[in-house]
């Protein structure tokens, strides 16, 4: 019986699984390796491969310390298998097979349900490392050059862990699933990532924290409601996951808190108190409020596309079968059936947006969504406060659901952020006071210069208040290759 | 719901397509637009069909082989991203009646021949782009074109996933075209249609499931340049000018019997049943094809063939309860017969060709209509040639034999011409004489030697033309008789006796669609672990599994 806390590092890949015991999975993970180094060695700039960055492995699944920190070339990184402890007795928490014990292979009647949710999330992980390839060129420092690879070898990592129910439990589909994973790429014309936010590019730094914020927060969504399936190795993976998306979500909101911070330090230096001189803050090297709210509108928007269709009947079966769960399943307190229960969807009518019962289970994206909303608003705040606290007049918002979208209810709708339908012409013309424009993609790129001294930071975007594992402020996160 | 489904269509009306033509190639696009639903309480999401799209569809079809005959390659393509048609709308199809859903079926079983016999019919030949997700009905579609490509992006997919996600069966042409058209293997064709996700790429070459799998960024160039292809290697003739087909007239009373310009249909509710009177031409025949095509949509054979299959289509869907048609003519033989020699001294002509071809699409129509179809030949008849075809194609006919006292109209006669010996084959690839004569192939020769001539009613009778000849003592009350006996019978066991006993001969891929797999699927359509309250089809959507009853039966 393998250590399932403690990994083992004793084949080329790290698991907790008892991989050297499984000859068949392992032939078939060692296979597809070749194929994902070629992929990640193609995808991050070579000096940067080739730089020593100081890099969390994951060690242990145990909630208490699972991870080292060490120097680490990130192509030598340890890309391992790693199953959260399986919960002895778990029942399957929701839908007709409530109460049953938590399935161990595959049930064939879901084996297509279940191949196409993993597939799909899976095809998410690659797609931002994608988004993101060549950000390390620009950071705007060496800690959040590590943090950014941090975030890279992760969801390399999440990769590996979805590749790895592909092989183990859906045979021969499953390994050409995991083969279409890597031919798949972000904004590709050939073979795009199978969502829209994968596609999309993630252009500057700003960028980057808010897809960390946001979409990110989506892939914890997504990744609590699998946790919470009855196919117990998605569930157990899911779980081990998350602990690793915290970080990135982490990452995420204390980097644009950082930027807001440099702006407002920077305005309060200068002595301007109105965030809508956008000129005079811009003077300042800093990015302006007005602008990290734009930012914020796209990236919110387009993560509230990753839910889908609020009324869904592929997410209701997926429920129904119990193999993908609510946020939270085992803390809601109802029947977790559904049949009969209702829920409010957000809908179009009538050219309003109106509010509609409909059938608890059928509505499941739109509940996700719903606890994602509550979710996101919590950095929102603490945003505010640093806003705040510099005595500057201003509040970062989520704009209303239905603005931007271009999935659900009111994909393509002429709604303004505050959730009022305009004329198409109102539209338009508004597009450019709530959306990022080139104008302001050129200014935010103009702020893009690397600053790689240790303890150096761009003026744009102040220190962290603590260190990765604690260290000094002036510690080299990253020691760069530069030959 | 609307009162009374149309099948007529404006083109300036279309919902769901557009058409952009380009010299010989035409991009027909399926861009349904989702509120447009023939019926309340669905959305038309996907791409996905009801009969609206597809009256609209047929409507494209038959203008392109006459307003456009010089398009020589119809390339099928989606006008929404990321989805190229998720098949007939499941709402539309859990709600709708049984009688709704096999009429639905029927008509877009047609519509599919009538693309995938254009090639032959018109030289017009249809390809299929693919992009995005194409899945059940939508791979359908596909099916009945001539050439499939679909794009290698990862996610493009071609599927038939009926039986996992519905407990039916992809019952417009999909199985039969899948091992009859694309000669699939049948293990892989099992495979194929009970994975709900379907399959992409090479795989889906290598199955056969589609003729090319092309790199995504390269699609939409190597799409126009295979229809370039096609048109350039077309053998059909270079054409011009097409002729307009107007939106047909018609006068509906009250009581739903409808007057058309050349045919009457009187409904008589009370005995269920209608009397179709196809009147002959009152106007010489056109001297040449100039003319002909000069009168365009006005020519008579050509409207008389519009106005037949509107009635047809007209009373299959609206009228469930006239369950006898009967058919009657009137009008001058040796006139009609000159109608119809212009079209068959000038066979090489395109115009004359698409007439055939009508003729032969909707007499089709005629075939699989699950209605008893009876035709009397009374004095003053006109049943020559492509109307002979009718007494051939009904379930029985009755002739006046002798005079009638009172009656002054020209003694009942028919006649055979060219046409009815390969003009107008049934869906068994036989003429209808025969499938009728199939114990004696010989006939069929000794009939020939009657081609133009009047043949009376005992002669009619001697050459088995038609089920009984009748004297004015006999013919009131043996047609009473024939009328009160048919409607009595039970309507289901008469759609089955009929279906079957008109088929005879060999098997063809449209002989299985309409007899094997329609009937396979209408038995599904009935069955409980569909179309019960916990069917699967019935359950669809909801999140919960339909329950099955696990016998097998
Ligand atoms: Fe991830
Ligand atoms: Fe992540």
């Amino acid at each position: 019986m393998a250590d399932v806390i403690n990994v083992s590092y004793d084949t080329q890949i790290p698991n907790n699984v008892n991989l050297s015991s499984d000859r068949k999975v392992l032939k078939a993970l060692e296979k597809w390796h070749p194929g994902y180094l070629d992929w990640w060695n193609r995808l991050i700039p070579r000096n940067l491969q080739q730089s020593m960055v100081y890099l969390r492995t994951a060690v242990s699944v145990d909630p208490k310390g699972w991870a080292k920190f060490d120097y680490l070339k990130m192509p030598d990184y340890r890309w391992g298998i790693l199953l959260a402890p399986r919960l002895e007795g778990r029942t399957i928490p929701c839908g007709e097979h409530k109460g049953q014990p938590a399935w161990q292979e595959v049930p064939g009647e879901y084996r297509n349900l279940l191949k196409r949710l993993i597939v799909i999330q899976g095809d998410t992980e690659p797609g931002s490392v994608e988004q993101q390839r060549f950000l390390g060129l620009t950071a705007p420092s060496l800690y959040d050059m590590r943090n950014l690879f941090q975030v890279n070898v992760e969801e390399g990592r999440h990769l590996w862990a979805m590749v790895y129910l592909l092989q183990k439990y859906f045979g021969k589909d499953g390994r050409e699933e995991a083969d279409d994973l890597l031919r798949r790429s972000s904004g590709s014309d050939e073979a795009p990532r199978m969502l829209g936010a994968f596609n999309q590019e993630t252009p500057d730094w700003l960028s980057f924290f808010m897809f960390t914020y946001f979409t990110d927060r989506d892939g914890k969504m997504q990744l609590e409601s699998l946790a919470q399936s009855g196919f117990d190795p998605l569930s157990r993976t899911c779980r081990f996951m998350l602990t690793e998306e915290a970080h990135h979500m982490f990452v995420g909101e204390t980097g644009v808190g950082r930027i807001i911070q440099a702006t407002v330090d920077a305005m309060t230096r200068a002595g301007l108190t109105d965030a809508s001189d956008i000129n005079k803050v811009r003077d300042l090297s800093v990015i302006d409020l007005p602008t990290i709210q734009k930012k914020l509108s796209l990236h919110y928007t387009l993560s509230l596309d990753l839910f889908g269709q609020e009324i869904s009947t592929n997410a209701a079966n997926a429920f129904n079968a119990g193999i993908k769960g609510r946020y939270m399943e085992s803390r809601i307190e109802d029947d977790h059936l559904l049949k009969d229960s209702t829920y409010k969807v957000l809908d179009f009518e009538n050219n309003q947006t109106v509010e509609r019962e409909v059938s608890a289970l059928k509505a499941i994206n739109m509940r996700l969504r719903d606890d994602y909303v509550k979710d996101a608003e919590g950095g929102i705040g603490r945003w505010n406060k640093i806003i705040n606290k510099a005595g500057i007049d201003f509040e970062l918002k989520l704009p209303h659901q239905a603005f931007n979208r271009k999935i659900g209810a009111f994909a393509h709708k002429p709604i303004d952020p505050e959730g009022q339908l305009l004329s198409s012409e109102a539209y338009s013309a508004g597009l450019s006071d709530w959306l990022p424009t080139t104008s302001d993609g050129d200014f935010i790129e103009s702020l893009m210069q690397p600053c790689y001294e240790p303890g150096q930071y761009a003026r744009w975007i102040a220190p962290p208040r603590v260190g990765i594992d604690n260290k000094p402020g002036d510690f080299e996160y990253v020691k760069l290759h530069m030959a | 719901m609307k009162d009374i489904i149309d099948f007529r269509v404006d083109p300036s009306a279309y919902c769901h397509w557009s058409v952009v033509y380009d010299g010989p190639v035409a991009n027909l696009i399926m861009d349904v637009d989702e509120r447009e639903g023939l019926f309340d309480g669905y959305e038309l999401k996907l791409n996905s069909y009801d009969l609206g799209v597809d009256i609209e569809l047929n409507d494209i079809v038959q203008r392109m082989r006459f307003e456009h005959p010089e398009v020589k390659v119809v390339v099928l393509q989606s006008g929404k991203d990321r989805v190229f048609c998720a098949g007939a709308n499941i709402r539309m199809l859990a709600e709708a009646s049984h009688s709704q859903k096999v009429n639905f079926c029927k008509f877009t079983n047609e519509t599919r021949n009538a693309i995938e016999s254009a090639e032959e019919d018109s030289g017009q030949n249809y390809i299929a782009a693919i992009k995005g997700s194409c899945a059940g009905g939508g791979y359908e579609l596909a099916l009945a074109c001539n050439y499939i490509l679909l794009t290698d992006d990862g996610n493009s997919s071609v599927g038939l996933p009926e039986v996992p996600l519905l407990a039916v069966l992809p019952g417009t042409g999909g199985l039969t075209r899948l091992t009859d058209k694309r000669k699939v293997r049948r293990d892989l064709a099992d495979i194929f249609c009970t994975v709900e996700e379907g399959v992409r790429g090479q795989r889906a070459q290598s199955w056969g499931l589609v003729d090319e799998v092309v790199v995504n960024s390269t699609f939409d160039e190597t799409v126009q340049c295979r229809a370039r292809a096609f048109a350039t290697k077309s053998v059909k003739m270079d054409v011009r000018q097409g002729i307009a087909l107007n939106v047909l007239k018609r006068d509906v009373q009250s009581d739903g019997s409808i007057d058309y310009e050349h045919i009457q249909v009187a409904l008589n509710r009370e005995l269920r049943q209608a009397m179709i009177l196809l009147k002959g031409p009152r106007q010489a025949a056109p001297v040449d094809m100039k003319t002909f095509q000069q009168q365009g949509d006005q020519a008579y054979l050509l409207k008389l063939c519009r106005e037949l299959e509107d009635a047809i289509l007209h009373l299959r869907t609206n009228e469930l309860e006239i369950g006898l048609w009967i058919f009657r003519t009137q009008g001058d033989p040796e006139s009609l017969m000159a109608h119809e020699h212009l079209l068959v001294r000038h066979l090489d002509h395109w115009l004359s060709r698409e007439v055939h071809a009508y003729w032969k699409r909707t007499l089709k129509r005629l075939d699989v209509t699950s209605r008893s179809l009876a035709a009397v030949v009374e004095h003053g008849s006109c049943f020559v040639g492509v109307l002979a075809e009718i007494l051939f194609a009904v379930d029985r006919s009755y002739m006046m034999d002798d005079e009638f006292e009172g009656d002054t109209r020209p003694i009942a006669t028919i006649a055979l011409t060219e046409g009815n010996f390969g003009m107008y084959p049934m869906g068994n690839d036989l003429t209808r004489l025969e499938t009728r004569f199939l114990a004696n192939p010989g006939h069929i020769d000794a009939l020939k030697s009657h081609v133009r001539k009047a043949i009376d009613a005992k002669t009619a009778d001697d050459l088995g033309l038609v089920t009984m000849i009748l004297d004015d003592i006999d013919w009131e009350d043996e047609l009473r008789i024939f009328r009160e006996e048919r409607i009595s019978f039970s309507p289901d066991a008469m759609t089955g006796l009929e279906a079957n006993l008109r088929f005879a001969g060999p098997e063809t891929m449209e002989t299985r669609i309409f007899g094997r797999l329609t009937a396979w699927q209408n038995w599904i359509f009935n069955r409980p672990n569909a179309v019960g309250t916990n069917g699967a089809l019935q359950r669809y959507g909801t999140g919960v599994r339909g329950v099955f009853d696990r016998k097998r039966v």
